[in-house]
């Protein structure tokens, strides 16, 4: 059970996803570079947060050309699991792997604080240690989070149980206020619809030891370790 | 082959929230241009292409935004125009 974590330029969250791996779920991990073709036999590859190519032109659009995104794209058409979180979930979804976009924040400011999510979904290779319905305290950190999709996409989406994670607050109401970038029905992590990749905004590797203000995120690694091992 | 330069306007797509607009609108109107009904911010490129005639030159650049310059979720965009025929 390997973990392959993609670094691109300007990727930042590399360490911490892996650190949530290694030390958090006791699991395996590689290094993958960007400019590679080879995911080194990992079973789930994770894209992480950070800022690849500086955002230029937008998030993600200059990351999902990157060499090994070939490689990503061929293992998800397999079936295999891809986890893309904050930046990782922008270049998701400029690579078509998952529908939709991320814009800028609706405030126009970057949002780097805690958040309180609701489970949507457990039953998924990302969330099956959660119960639905729970609520977890996670960080995020972007500029550019704000979930956007036609309306066709949001109700399949939300018919589906597509919608993993949502933005809510302490008492696990939607409400605006709840919401850290305008996203589109307070959407914090959507899957796709074979259910093998998924994308989020927050940061579950920065919520891995009490240190850390919290330890929810561990749920999300150790589902994918109990699934792919199963 | 020529050398052409062609200029791209891309623009977040009607009905798709655009923050950075709105922030520009209010700050119009504090200023006074009451005028002002709707901005959108969006991004203006100059490519610089060669190509057989003006047409080849647009044509490729549309493949661009298609590919990689505009994204069809959110954006729309449009040539503003194609110059040159001289380097």
């Amino acid at each position: 059970m390997k973990f392959g974590i993609v670094t691109f330029p300007g990727s930042n969250r590399e360490i911490d996803a892996s650190i949530a791996i290694t030390q958090g779920v006791g699991a395996e991990v590689v290094h993958l570079w960007h400019k590679d073709h080879d995911l080194q036999g990992a079973d789930v590859i994770v894209l992480p947060g950070g800022f690849s190519y500086g955002d230029y032109l937008r998030a993600g659009a200059i990351a999902r050309f990157s060499p090994i995104m070939k490689e990503v794209s061929e293992h998800a058409r397999r079936g295999g699991p891809v986890l893309g979180i904050c930046n990782g979930f922008q270049i998701l979804c400029e690579a078509h792997l998952l529908p939709g976009a991320l814009l800028r924040n609706a405030s126009l400011r970057f949002a780097s604080q805690w958040v309180n999510l609701r489970v949507e979904n457990a039953d998924t290779m990302f969330t099956n240690a959660y119960e639905k319905g729970q609520l977890i305290r996670v960080p995020v950190a972007h500029g550019d989070g704000r979930y956007t999709a036609d309306a066709d996409t949001l109700k399949a989406l939300e018919d589906r149980g597509q919608v993993t994670f949502r933005y809510v607050d302490r008492k696990g109401r939607p409400l605006p206020e709840a919401n850290p970038n305008g996203s589109a029905n307070d959407i914090a992590g959507i899957l796709n619809d074979r259910g093998n990749v998924m994308g989020l905004m927050p940061h579950p590797e920065d919520a891995i030891d009490p240190l850390l203000g919290s330890t929810d995120g561990l749920g999300l690694f150790e589902s994918l370790l109990a699934r792919v091992a199963a | 082959m020529t050398r052409y330069r062609v200029a791209v306007h891309i623009v977040p797509r009607k009905g798709v929230l655009d923050p950075q607009g709105k922030a520009v609108a209010d700050a119009l109107h504090a200023l006074g241009f009451g005028s002002v009904l709707d901005a959108r911010v969006g991004r203006h490129l100059v490519l610089d292409v060669d190509a057989a005639d003006a047409r080849a030159a647009e044509s490729s650049v549309r493949g661009m935004c298609d590919k990689l310059l505009a994204n069809p979720v959110t954006e729309d965009y449009e040539i503003a125009g194609v110059s040159g025929g001289a380097s």
